[in-house]
């Protein structure tokens, strides 16, 4: 991928990334986060990783993003009345956040891998699909399994939350 | 041409911004957004050292890339909990705002 088209996707990516803890509206917080898995998507496909590209798509642009516009306009929330802040606390915050960003950065600086390109992929002869597949089913089935017990679980859990009680 | 360090520091930026929402932000649901964040940072540079490590066969390492569906998997499940867990939270108090919920505040 040319080197143009990524620093467009990862300016995207951490634009409206940013947009989602900047607006006010959880309606306008939710559109760009979309946008920003958008971005994302395409900084994997980028990466050669086209499985994890299109299910970031699938899963989290579709799937996940329905349902946090759906309890949204479910629960009706309004724009957030502008509450006085409390300055002090949120200095700290910010100042937390730039530090932990100031801290990666500089142990991404000391890490010499960090500085040379990514090497070239011989062609492959399988899908990336295929790839990942056998190596989920041969080596991570007791893990994947797992998964989907944690599935049921989780699914299992939000219908005991959600149900009304009897009165 | 592009570095697998950008790739890091891009991952960095946004996991920061992700956690910039988490430590400012008082909507829950906005929170939640930004728990996503993070998780998609952290799978960003999965990705890039998935395709930085490209073993003797000529193909990328993927170990990563099997690790990233499952943090997509448990995140997805983790939204639909929390999500629940805010609509069950909504009906007892009518509000989303942490700054409302305090009573286990010290």
């Amino acid at each position: 991928m040319s080197p143009f088209l990524f620093w467009i996707f990862a300016v995207f990516t951490v634009i409206f990334g940013a947009a989602v803890v900047l607006n006010r509206n959880p309606v306008a917080s939710a559109l760009s986060l979309v946008v920003s898995f958008l971005g994302l998507s395409a900084l994997f496909m980028s990466l050669d990783a086209f499985f994890v590209g299109i299910i970031q798509v699938l899963v989290y642009a579709g799937a996940v993003m329905v349902l946090f516009l759906f309890i949204i306009m479910l629960l009706d929330i309004r724009v957030e009345e502008r509450r006085r802040i409390n300055l002090l606390a949120a200095a700290g915050g910010i100042g937390v956040a730039v530090i932990l960003l100031i801290q990666i950065c500089v142990v991404i600086g000391h890490f010499q891998p960090a500085r040379r390109i990514f090497p070239p992929l011989a062609r492959s002869t399988t899908d990336d699909v295929w790839n990942i597949g056998r190596l989920l089913f041969n080596n991570y089935n007791l893990p994947f399994q797992i998964i989907g017990v944690l599935v049921l679980v989780a699914t299992i859990g939000v219908v005991l939350l959600s149900r009304r009680e009897p009165r | 041409m592009i570095t697998l360090g950008d790739y890091l520091v891009v991952s960095a930026i946004l996991f920061t911004i992700g956690f910039a929402g988490v430590m400012l932000r008082r909507n829950l649901i906005v929170i939640l957004m930004s728990l996503e964040l993070m998780l998609n940072a952290a799978n960003l540079s999965l990705v890039a050292f998935s395709r930085f490590r490209v073993g003797p066969n000529g193909l990328p390492d993927y170990n990563a890339q099997v690790l990233v569906f499952f943090v997509i998997t448990v995140a997805a499940a983790e939204v639909a909990v929390g999500l629940a867990l805010l609509v069950a939270l909504y009906r007892a108090r009518q509000t989303t705002d942490v700054a409302d919920i305090a009573n286990l505040k010290f």
